[in-house]
């Protein structure tokens, strides 16, 4: 693709803070005339250190580095493209640079090296309600808030309406902000945030504000501007979110791209190394594996049916639990079972191993894999974890062993329209998500006489 | 919003580290206009909100201050004004006077006062110092009643000289921008300034001939002196308003000066800008 039509392109962009360069010396002015008499030379020194980064240059010597001496890299040589109604997602930890970043694109601090070239209109929410003025009405403070987010006058006043009615608050819009609730005060300032028609958009973890229902409500109505060919840049920790709305994602970490690429797998990534979700658990050493009488474990994995390890899966697709086990005495029959918890803690089933094959028959020694299999169109989106517990049967259950979040899994759904979601695009509550199976019938000329 | 439509012209930000000594982007600053427009406005909205007298203030402030200077200065101390009665002559230098200890120190604490708006989003910096120098304007265009009120009840009418005021009105307004380029962005690394800011208020009325007539500065001074740009504002209100012949050799030194501090204040602003963030 021609750069021309790319709309963001970053080259090697980085930013450097120096560590504790105001402490030293700006306490107050006093102390500073006193140090600058004493030692001029050296204070404009320190003072040139806050433009002047290149004594604290990142070399091979030292790339594994973060801070060099007393200067921080907030972020280190970042380059990505965007193109025009991309949405990208930017993941990362906290304090791996995901918010300089946005930052320093937003032009509110400006880069130690690189460059970024946005072609279009941009607008930045690294907050809401920027501006707000207790004092003003609800009116006044649409129109300074528009503003200062880069609206015309005329665009404002041509979107009064439409914002107003967005917010839900037009009885209070003669009053003083300074008597709203937060509430309100959040969806006033959202709904001014929502209107904005900038081609390029960045975002913040804004979400994180304002209740449940309208959070719904700002999410859906991003997604429908980038539908419209608006470019996005989104950070957030909401990760069903970002499935949700972006085509690609990059990876922050310690201030460096370490992943650019598709959605489900950078989210995978990020998962599995930032947020310790592991798919899998395995004990390679028989003395510290977890065992009973009878059975001993050797791993337990998750993945689809295509061998794909997640910890990202697709809503639509078929997720395989399999338990990997020894039987150290032959003759017991035995029951493998595991269960599915949410993220918050609340048991959504649990699955016992009932095939025919060897149900209630006595195995011989050696090392068994039981799968079983999750279908797809179940489980909503969100974060799980599974339990496994073995039985053996000497005729009378026993539990051998019971494993507690041995492994993790993330579901996502996309917007493809073809799982229990549809085209339908805001958040989705609930624990499971089938599809079902739908008809709807019509009797014509009832009544109609 | 179709997408052809937008395939026309799209604006090209580039983000670059900044170049050492930058002007101001007048282009910019015109997109910007009606944000300045609405910051001018707020400062007016708010400043005397949940006041009772209101309005009254701009009037009362330097009402207020010219009761006193004229008991002081007039009465007790007896400051030689010429023939010219003591509350007219104090009047007409405390009215713009006002205007410009209050637009500067606004103007200096500007960037601190709105740090919040600083960090989460981007619009040119510089609107923050020239937004007070514009909403205080309002103020002083209220107290002019009080003037206007004070040269009637003493008979002075208003002569051709009165043609000279734009220019000592623009000259009035660039000292505080120029004092508030400096000073805001000071100020975002030295808190010290708002403490010092009052000294320097009363350091710079007292170098001025507000309460006393610039003929009392001894005659080998007067030069030095009028490098003082509120010198050359000050009598140029008064000549002009009171109808003598304008002083030009305590004004155009003045004028040298503002323009100096002008100029380097936009270059310091502009310097001191891309850090502004990251102290604060």
């Amino acid at each position: 693709m021609n750069n021309a039509n790319l709309a963001v392109q970053v080259e090697g962009l980085s930013k450097v803070y120096r560590l504790g360069v105001n402490e030293q010396k700006a306490d107050n002015m006093s102390s500073m005339i006193y140090a600058m008499l004493k030692n001029p030379i050296n204070n404009l020194k320190k003072y040139r250190a806050l433009y002047d980064f290149s004594d604290v240059e990142i070399s091979d010597e030292n790339v594994f580095e973060r801070t060099v001496r007393d200067a921080f890299w907030a972020i280190h040589d970042i380059s990505f493209d965007v193109k025009p109604g991309e949405a990208l997602g930017i993941v990362g930890s906290n304090g791996a640079g995901k918010s300089t970043l946005l930052k320093v694109l937003s032009r509110i601090t400006p880069p130690t090296s690189g460059k970024a070239v946005l072609r279009g209109r941009l607008n930045s929410l690294l907050e809401v309600g920027t501006g707000f003025h207790p004092e003003l009405t609800g009116r006044e403070n649409v129109f300074l808030n528009g503003s200062v987010l880069g609206m015309r006058r005329k665009e404002i006043e041509a979107k009064f309406d439409e914002i107003v009615d967005f917010s839900g608050v037009e009885q209070f819009l003669d009053t003083p902000v300074k008597r709203y609730s937060s509430g309100m005060r959040v969806r006033l300032a959202f709904a001014v945030a929502a209107h904005l028609e900038p081609e390029i958009l960045i975002v913040d973890e804004v979400l994180a504000v304002g209740d449940a229902e309208f959070q719904r409500k700002c999410l859906s109505k991003m997604e429908n501007s980038g539908e419209m060919g608006q470019t996005i840049l989104f950070v957030s920790h909401n990760m069903p979110a970002i499935s949700r709305l972006c085509d690609r994602v990059i990876l922050l970490r310690d201030g460096q791209l370490v992943m650019d690429g598709p959605t489900s797998s950078v989210l995978s990534a990020y998962l599995a190394h930032e947020r310790s979700v592991r798919t899998q658990s395995q004990w390679d050493d028989p003395a510290t594996a977890p065992a009973g009488d009878v059975i001993r474990m050797r791993s337990v994995r998750v993945c689809d049916d295509s061998g794909y390890g997640g910890p990202n899966f697709d809503i639509r697709k078929e997720l395989g639990v399999e338990l990997e086990y020894e039987i150290l005495k032959p003759g017991f029959s035995i029951m493998p079972s595991f269960s599915i918890w949410s993220d918050e803690g609340t048991n959504i089933g649990v699955a016992i191993d009932q095939d025919l094959e060897w149900r209630g028959k006595p195995r011989e020694v050696g090392v068994y894999r039981s799968t079983g299999w999750i279908p797809g169109n179940l489980l909503a989106e969100g974060i799980f974890s599974l339990n496994v517990i073995l039985w053996t049967m000497d005729p009378v259950r026993r539990m051998e062993f019971k494993l507690e979040e041995v492994a993790t899994f993330q579901v996502a759904d996309s917007l493809e329209g073809d799982s229990a979601r549809g085209e339908f695009q805001g958040d989705l509550p609930g624990l499971i998500r089938p599809a079902l199976r739908w008809t709807t019938e019509i009797e014509k000329n009832v009544g109609a006489t | 919003m179709p997408v052809v439509e937008k395939s026309i012209k799209l604006p090209v930000i580039r983000i670059e580290p900044p170049h050492k000594w930058q002007g101001i982007d007048w282009q910019e600053l015109k997109h910007y206009s009606d944000l300045f427009f609405f910051l001018v406005w707020r400062d007016i909205k708010v400043l005397y909100a949940q006041t009772v007298l209101g309005f009254t203030w701009a009037v009362l402030n330097p009402l207020i201050q010219l009761v006193i200077f004229t008991i002081i200065f007039g009465r007790v101390a007896k400051i030689d004004t010429g023939d010219v009665p003591y509350a007219l002559f104090s009047s007409v230098a405390v009215i713009p006077w006002t205007y410009m200890a209050g637009a500067m120190v606004a103007s200096s604490q500007s960037l601190v006062s709105s740090q919040g708006m600083l960090g989460k989003v981007y619009f040119p910096r510089i609107i923050f110092p020239i937004t007070p120098i514009l909403s205080k304007l309002v103020d002083f265009a209220i107290s002019l009643l009080l003037l206007i009120a004070i040269l009637g009840y003493y008979g002075v009418s208003p002569t051709f000289q009165l043609l000279y005021i734009p220019i000592f009105i623009v000259m009035m307004m660039l000292i505080p921008v120029s004092v508030g380029l400096w000073l805001s962005s000071l100020a975002i690394r030295f808190r010290d300034v708002r403490f010092a800011m009052s000294f320097f208020i009363s350091m710079l009325m007292y170098s001025a001939p507000i309460v006393y007539s610039a003929a009392a500065i001894p005659e080998e001074y007067r030069l030095i002196y009028s490098f003082n740009p509120i010198v050359g504002v000050i009598e140029g209100y008064r000549a002009s308003l009171l109808g003598a012949e304008v002083p030009w050799q305590y004004i155009v030194p003045g004028m040298i000066t503002t323009f100096v501090l002008l100029f380097g204040g936009v270059l310091y602003f502009r310097r001191m800008e891309r850090v502004i963030v990251d102290v604060i």
